[in-house]
């Protein structure tokens, strides 16, 4: 039995494999950058768009520690907006403890994935966090 | 008065907090016939109904007409978020403006008591057992908690922890701080749903909900309802002395979406939007933030109120720490900021808190705020915002000299 595993992203704009990174739709008239799919360009109404890869390395903006969830979700998270080399992603970071002792404004993180679990296909499910660089 | 203005000729709110034994459309009823009374009107005057309320019946307006009067009127069923109840009001002053009527109605309600957290959530599990993609970022799973948080603390947490990074001197105990001063505010006002002073260490200690918002530094959950009966200047002059002595003057009513910005489908930016409402509410006017007596603006979340303070102005840009140090946004202070308690005490139910905002500044400049009353307070200004996102100016003049 092979040890590979097929593996599927939380979402589009995760891309697996050796060098997992974010793409985003870059409009080609103005560069706004977005993570879904696109009708247009919210900036300046063009059409078209081309896939762009995000820096793996970025710079926490904003945090919040959740404690209080809706049903389901895991707490306590560490929501952030992190600065991806002028590109800012949503994402929780993750790998680090959740208190301002650790969780701090200006910290550098990089991306990192995380097993979601199996479906019955045998097929793994991998989302994507920033941890501490 | 110029025959060409607008002015609120009644206005009300309810009591916010739980009603168990009222619905929406009592609470409407109640707000409704309150502000006709205060008005010296009736259903027969109105041309226009304009009504909010997100969480009940998509037609609350017509259901409510069948209460307090069915005249026939056009009714627009309005859908803001939490700036449903400005998004009402304003519907009213445009209706007036564009010449269709003289008098309209406001109204914007909320059964929210007990309604737990707002804002994000998982979707509904298929029932198939395998990872499907779903949605537009080709979701296989719930984002919410996974990618960040949708819900509404949480959003509000970053938004007041983005302003922190960027100009610095704001830490978990100054969004406290900022909490204890409008709980302090609430003591005074009978309608809020919680009047209970709170100390630095009570707001500090309580629940975590999402750093660095504790649970009295979200906005409470409650039960109200607000209304307000606009009238043109023309038709005012018909009026009694009384009714126009009491009539305040809507110098400004503005309404804004989010214009795009970096990283605005992000982190929701509720900065430009307020930004910009506020500087064409300014503009129209004709005064500026310095000539405001108070102001009502929207403490959604502990960590919004600092970030509004630069926004509407009330600071020089990233000076909002500076202007929390300096006293100004007490009741005391130069520039009083929430003086009905904001929503962490008063309470946000959500359609009517656009309306209710308004009334607390009617309140003020018609000089009947009581044990309350900012002294001499003639021009206030009052701003909500639901997330989404849309944004609500109104600036308010009283004419009793």
């Amino acid at each position: 039995m092979s040890t590979a595993t097929a593996q599927i992203p939380l979402v589009d704009y995760l891309v697996l494999g050796d060098n997992p990174h974010l793409v985003a739709n870059e409009c080609t008239s103005c560069g706004a950058r977005y993570f879904d799919r696109r009708n247009g360009c919210a900036k300046c109404f063009a059409e078209d768009f081309k896939k762009v890869e995000i820096a793996t390395e970025g710079e926490v903006t904003a945090f919040t520690i959740v404690a209080f969830a809706a049903p389901g979700v895991d707490v306590p998270f560490v929501a952030a907006v992190v600065n991806c080399d002028g590109t800012p992603v949503s994402a929780n970071l993750i790998n680090v403890e959740p208190d301002d002792e650790h969780v701090k404004l200006g910290m550098k993180v990089k991306l990192a994935t995380k097993a979601m679990g199996t479906d019955s296909a045998g097929t793994e499910a991998v989302s994507f966090g920033f941890e501490p660089a | 008065m110029a025959s060409d203005d607008i002015f609120i000729l009644g206005i009300n709110m309810t009591k916010f907090g739980k009603h168990p034994d009222l619905d929406s459309v009592d609470l409407g009823a109640m707000a409704v016939k309150a502000a006709l009374a205060d008005g010296g009107v009736t259903m027969a005057d109105m041309g226009i109904l304009a009504a909010g309320n997100l969480l009940g019946n998509p037609g609350f307006g017509q259901q409510l007409q069948k209460q307090v009067g069915q005249t026939g009127i056009p009714v627009y069923n309005v859908s803001n978020a939490c700036a449903t109840g400005a998004t009402a009001l304003r519907t009213a002053i445009m209706a007036i403006k564009a010449g269709e009527c003289d008098m309209g109605l406001a109204v914007g309600v909320e059964k929210l008591s007990g309604a737990g957290l707002l804002g994000g959530g998982g979707r509904k599990k298929s029932d198939d057992d395998t990872w499907t993609p779903d949605g537009r970022v080709g979701a296989v799973a719930s984002v919410d908690g996974r990618i960040g948080t949708m819900n509404m603390p949480g959003v509000f947490a970053q938004v007041g922890m983005e302003y922190a990074h960027k100009y610095g001197g704001a830490d978990a105990e100054l969004f406290a701080r900022i909490s204890v001063k409008n709980h302090g505010h609430s003591t005074l006002n009978p309608l809020a749903a919680y009047t209970k002073e709170m100390s630095l260490e009570q707001v500090m200690g309580d629940m975590m909900i999402a750093y660095p918002n504790t649970r009295p530094m979200c906005s409470a959950n409650c039960d109200g309802g607000a209304a307000a009966v606009v009238v043109s200047g023309e038709k005012l002059a018909t009026l009694s002395d009384e009714q126009q002595r009491r009539a305040v003057k809507v110098r400004a009513s503005v309404l804004t979406s989010d214009p795009w910005q970096e990283g605005c489908q992000v982190l929701p930016d509720v900065n430009t939007l307020t930004r910009q409402a506020a500087n064409q509410a300014y503009e129209t006017a004709g005064v500026g933030p310095e000539d405001l007596d108070l102001v009502e603006l929207h403490d959604c979340f502990a960590t919004a109120e600092l970030v509004h303070y630069d926004n509407l102005m009330l600071c020089d840009e990233g000076g909002a720490v500076d202007f929390f140090e300096s006293g100004k946004p007490f009741r005391d202070g130069e520039r009083p900021v929430n003086v009905s308690g904001g929503l962490q005490s008063k309470g946000h139910p959500i359609s009517a808190t656009g309306i209710a905002n308004v009334w607390e500044i009617c309140h003020h400049v018609r000089g009947e705020a009581g044990d309350r009353q900012i002294e001499g307070a003639k021009v206030g200004l009052a701003h909500v915002i639901g997330l989404g996102s849309a944004c609500g100016v109104h600036i308010l003049e009283g004419q009793a000299a």
